[in-house]
């Protein structure tokens, strides 16, 4: 039948590759975040303790729940912290190959940027510049195929959120000239 | 029948133009949310939740919920074309759906998909319908010290029966809870964990939260995959669907069976995607020629559709009458019913008699047209796919912000969104669960509140969990499910000790 042809196909040309070099093993950087929340909890605890983790005669203080929560949340990280230590199969996995990690940084970094952008130049030119030029860098995508999408895209926002629904966002120089 | 005479009352609440056609704008959005990867049920659901902001509570969870049931059907649409799970519940879809598709069944197998979705869905609401209303009124008597116990319940559940490393849930559902606490104590009005910045005075807000946690992340993991795809187009025709439906009576065990499976699992924490493989393995288990499936058999369709959507309907009636999601999804809705100024928990269906009828009947209409539009524009969004994942992931970025911005109005959101989108993403890799961290961060204040107000009023003595039948029952359940998986070794180490040592391996997996 006509039907089991393949009839849609998407291009992937800089995927990552499936030899590419390991950064890190998922042991690793269980050990690392397992590190991490042992300080947070440490630093949870020690505030819930100033704020008062006792039991008073109605009940526990405000910092009672939390100090213990975080003591649980430390106990829990340290055991997580050996049990990564000695895991092999943990070992053996990789977290992220250098091919990967290029491409979330090539997301991360652009959305770390817009995130930036929005406090200078309002949400919606910043939303524009973003998927602009995601498209045109990122996804090598012709310049005015970008351009219009992120338009249409970002007058749609502006439309649905700032007209019809009155939902406040932060604004900048080009709104304020436009006087909304 | 009470509930009849309610549900009709329901439909007349949903019977105006306005609501259906913002039924018909949630289905198709969120038939989009469930084709497109890096894009599921939960996040399409928070990010267009600010949306909904400016609504009344019943048209907006009307719309909300339309969201909800799209995904699941627009889930198994990529899984069986492209052999792409859109959703992680569709996973059990493509074992035997893709192959159907690749023999040139792909009509068929879109049509048993949509079908089976609607049959485990239609289960689900009339459980729901049914059950629901009593549940609540028997809800109705819990004071602070049941509703604690019950929350209790909802939390162990998830360490004593999850399948992830238990002291990662723990992990998981500590950190939630203890970041739910940052900000103003609520029974004493004192600051903690806030460390003099008045940004963290509001807390930490649990839909900015799951933004990040899903979307953001969501986005980050899909990149590092390989985004080339080769799939099979398909429209369905009117005769494929009816040879399809002549089929059905012949699958009625696996169609109930999956419902069931479906309706527990969605009502206890235990999800769509589990109940979606335990469809799929049940239905294998009971065949006649299990090596059959895999191979591109209908059943195999049927059984892991039917399944998911029967629990991710059923995960709504926790939510309704209880106030305590049974998913992902399920507790950002209730995120929802609290920004809208609703209090979730039985007393909804004394005090919203609209809202909740109102909501309950447009499942039914919701699944009915639901079903319409997934099996009339197939090809439509199919095509979807097309569109450059380069296109789509700044979009949903954009999406994300002006979501997480939109709740508090306030800029430290935003960044929190991106810091939990990298920690979602680093969690997903290293096996931390992230349901419990959501169903933490959503539950964690109610359930402090219940606790110290269960203390205030028996003054401080911890014996009023156990203090009468219901609660010391709920209470000791909770326990036994958190020690569960040692309980159950011990039974195993017992039972090994009476049998001989000849009769060899236990059966247990």
């Amino acid at each position: 039948m006509a039907e089991s042809e393949i009839e849609i196909v998407v291009e992937d040309p800089d995927a990552p590759a499936k030899n590419s070099p390991v950064v890190s093993s998922i042991r690793t950087v269980d050990m690392v975040v397992s590190v991490l929340l042992v300080a947070f909890a440490g630093l949870m605890a020690f505030d819930n303790w100033r704020t008062g983790m006792s039991w008073s005669f109605d009940g526990p203080q405000a910092g009672y729940l939390p100090f213990y929560l975080s003591v649980i949340l430390g106990g829990a990280s340290l055991y997580g912290l050996g049990a990564a230590y000695l895991s092999k199969t943990e070992l053996r996995k990789s977290f992220v190959t250098r091919d990967q990690l290029r491409r979330v940084l090539q997301v991360f970094l652009p959305t770390l940027l817009f995130i930036i952008a929005i406090q200078w130049l309002g949400i919606y030119v910043a939303s524009f510049l973003l998927v602009a030029g995601f498209m045109r860098y990122v996804g090598r995508i012709a310049w005015w195929k970008s351009v219009v999408t992120s338009l249409v895209f970002t007058a749609a926002m502006f439309i649905t959120f700032d007209v019809a629904f009155d939902v406040i966002m932060p604004k900048g120089p080009l709104e304020a000239a436009f006087g909304r | 029948m009470e509930a009849f005479g309610l549900l009709l009352q329901g439909f007349g609440v949903l019977l105006t133009w306005k609501m259906l056609a913002l039924m018909m704008v949630g289905l198709v959005l969120g038939i989009f949310v469930g084709v497109l990867p890096g894009l599921g049920g939960p996040n399409g659901v928070a990010i267009l939740l600010p949306l909904t902001f400016s609504m009344d509570p019943t048209s907006a969870i009307v719309m909300l919920s339309c969201i909800y049931w799209g995904a699941l059907f627009g889930g198994a649409i990529t899984s069986i074309l492209f052999n792409i799970p859109g959703e992680a519940w569709s996973v059990a879809t493509t074992f035997d759906g893709y192959p159907m598709a690749q023999k040139g069944r792909a009509a068929e197998a879109l049509t048993a998909a949509f079908t089976s979705s609607f049959i485990g869905s239609l289960f689900a609401v009339l459980l729901i319908t049914f059950l629901a209303p009593s549940v609540a009124t028997f809800a109705l008597r819990f004071g602070p010290p049941e509703f604690f116990a019950v929350y209790l319940l909802t939390f162990c559940s998830f360490v004593g029966l999850g399948r992830e490393d238990k002291h990662k849930t723990i992990i998981s559902l500590s950190l939630g809870l203890l970041l739910c606490g940052i900000g103003m104590d609520t029974v004493s009005g004192q600051l903690r964990m806030t460390f003099g910045s008045t940004e963290l005075l509001r807390g930490i807000n649990f839909l900015v939260a799951v933004i990040g946690l899903f979307g953001v992340s969501e986005i980050l993991l899909t990149m590092e995959e390989r985004l080339a795809l080769r799939g099979h187009a398909a429209a369905i025709t009117l005769r494929t669907v009816w040879k399809v439906w002549r089929e059905l009576p012949r699958y009625w065990a696996t169609l109930l069976r999956s419902s069931v499976i479906g309706s527990w699992l969605g009502v206890t924490p235990g999800g769509a995607i589990a109940a979606s493989f335990m469809g799929y393995n049940m239905a294998k288990r009971f065949a006649r020629d299990p090596k059959s499936f895999g191979t591109g058999r209908i059943e195999g369709v049927f059984a892991p559709e039917t399944a998911a959507h029967a629990s991710g309907t059923a995960a709504l009636l926790p939510m309704l009458a209880l106030g305590i999601p049974g998913s992902g999804t399920a507790a950002i809705l209730l995120g929802g019913l609290m920004v809208w100024g609703l209090n979730p928990g039985p007393l909804l269906f004394v005090e919203h008699k609209d809202f909740v009828w109102g909501l309950i009947a447009s499942m039914y209409l919701g699944n009915v047209v639901g079903l319409v539009i997934v099996l009339t524009t197939v090809p439509l969004f199919a095509a979807v796919l097309r569109v450059p994942f380069a296109a789509i992931a700044p979009m949903i970025l954009v999406s994300c912000a002006i979501g997480a911005f939109a709740i508090q109005n306030a800029m430290f959101d935003i960044w929190l969104m991106l810091l939990f989108g990298v920690v979602g993403y680093v969690f997903k890799k290293i096996g931390i669960p992230l349901a419990p961290f959501t169903l933490a961060l959503v539950l964690g204040n109610r359930a402090e509140s219940s606790f110290r107000l269960a203390m205030i009023g028996a003054g401080g003595d911890l014996t009023v969990f156990w203090s009468n039948g219901l609660v010391g029952t709920i209470t000791t359940l909770a326990f036994t499910l958190l020690f569960w998986p040692l309980i159950s070794a011990l039974f195993e180490r017992g039972r090994r000790l009476l049998v001989p040592v000849k009769s060899g391996r236990s059966g247990r997996a």
